[in-house]
């Protein structure tokens, strides 16, 4: 899985693309592993940019899940932005809206996660 | 396979509604009717029956126990929770004393919830009735038998008038019941679970509660998958959100609407029930978790043949 990165505001943003479904979600991990290591306290906050992701598994939540939680026990900042209208719901109806930081949009969470 | 009536739908532990649960039923049934006259009853009911469920109704809270209503003259039931009281006394009502019946009884697991309506099922106590008690782990007779005893219950098992019997059954391999084929499954569950795979020669119901999903492991998946195939009907543990599942409630033993729609959706299954409610769920929370989980499907289904979705009640029946 390709995840092209771009820096604003000191934040590292991260496009993500596509269907994270069940098979994807493997994929998806092993292309969050690196910029997850480098999710630490003092750098730059790790923001995910949704806006081309047209679906999200129960899986690829999952994985979203584990991300925010290493990039917590490293003292990192991690979220996710700009998140489809399908894809929103799916996150509230799953509550992963209330356990993973999700903006509005890229400039919204610049604002509050960057440097 | 005709249909599937569900005596006892609450997930853990029994609950019961409140008296504040009823005043609010009661405030907003009044409330609807802003001041409506009803010069009949017919009228009344037909009020009554447009308010949305949480009002007009509940989802109940014994705890889990189902009957699959087959062919033949056997019954199948799946669990002994507390809904088990209401389904013996229905049997005892229908059929009577002197009119000895057949129960194949299937127990997911050992806990409590699951075999706590056993002693309450008042076809136990009746000579010439016979009962046979599948299942897969190795101490469900010890299991059954020991909370009849001193001081737990205050009849003993040894009081059983029917004839019970015990099936332990092979996971992963059909067993051949009274005109049915029933195919046990493992699932990750504390101390083990089973589900349950019914097919008759037109009809197939799975059920499938007190079982987590791993959703790093494909391989479960897709063994997931298999067993739902094609069902007519898939009872599943949705006690929790996904959210909750994954994180703080990782390792309870449970699964989430979301898991369930999206296996029912991979296995081409043609209805879902949402089973096993959390006992601290109230009929508002659990209305809004079923109007939650149609969207999801709808949103989520793609070129796929709609999944019916419904939420289990105490006392609805489903016609396969």
């Amino acid at each position: 899985m390709n995840l092209p990165t771009r820096e604003q505001a000191g934040v590292l943003i991260v496009s993500v693309s596509g269907r994270i479904d069940h098979i994807a979600s493997e994929e998806f991990t092993r292309a969050l592993e690196p910029l997850l290591a480098g999710c630490v306290k003092g750098k730059a906050a790790l923001l995910l940019d949704f806006s081309a992701v047209d679906y999200i598994s129960s899986a690829g939540l999952r994985v979203l899940m584990m991300a925010s939680r290493r990039a917590k026990a490293q003292q990192g900042t991690f979220a996710i932005a700009a998140l489809q209208p399908l894809v929103q719901e799916v996150f509230a109806i799953s509550r992963f809206n209330l356990i993973v930081p999700c903006y509005a949009s890229v400039d919204a969470a610049c604002k509050v996660v960057g440097a | 396979m005709n249909h599937v009536v569900f005596w006892g739908t609450r997930g853990s532990l029994p609950v019961s509604l409140t008296h504040r649960d009823i005043r609010e039923k009661i405030t907003a049934a009044l409330l609807a009717a802003n001041g409506k006259a009803f010069k009949t009853r017919a009228q009344l009911d037909e009020f009554v029956d447009q308010l949305p469920f949480a009002i007009n109704g509940t989802f109940g809270g014994s705890s889990s126990c189902v009957e699959i209503v087959g062919d033949g003259p056997a019954h199948f039931i799946c669990d002994m929770g507390s809904g088990a009281r209401a389904l013996g006394q229905a049997k005892i009502a229908k059929y009577g004393v002197p009119n000895p019946q057949t129960y194949h009884i299937f127990i997911s697991h050992l806990h409590w919830d699951h075999l706590m309506g056993f002693p309450y099922f008042a076809p136990m106590y009746y000579p010439g009735n016979r009962i046979v008690v599948h299942g897969c782990h190795p101490h469900l007779e010890e299991s059954i038998r020991h909370q009849m005893q001193a001081p737990n219950f205050p009849v003993d098992y040894a009081q059983a008038g029917a004839r019970i019997e015990f099936d332990l059954m092979t996971p992963g391999k059909a067993h051949y019941i009274s005109g049915i084929n029933v195919t046990p499954k493992l699932q990750h569950h504390a101390g083990d679970s089973y589900g349950y795979r019914f097919e008759s020669l037109d009809r197939t119901v799975v059920y499938s509660t007190d079982s987590e999903h791993k959703l790093d492991n494909p391989t479960e998946y897709d063994a997931f998958v298999r067993f739902f195939a094609k069902a007519d009907l898939v009872i599943f543990d949705a006690m929790y959100s996904l959210a909750e599942a994954v994180s703080v409630k990782a390792d309870w033993g449970h699964s989430s609407n979301v898991v369930g729609v999206e296996l029912c959706q991979a296995a081409a299954a043609k209805r879902l029930a949402l089973f096993h409610h959390e006992p601290m769920h109230d009929d508002k929370q659990l209305s809004r978790l079923i109007a939650e989980t149609r969207r999801l499907e709808q949103i989520t289904r793609g070129s796929r043949q709609p999944l019916d979705i419904i939420s289990a009640y105490d006392g609805l029946s489903v016609a396969l």
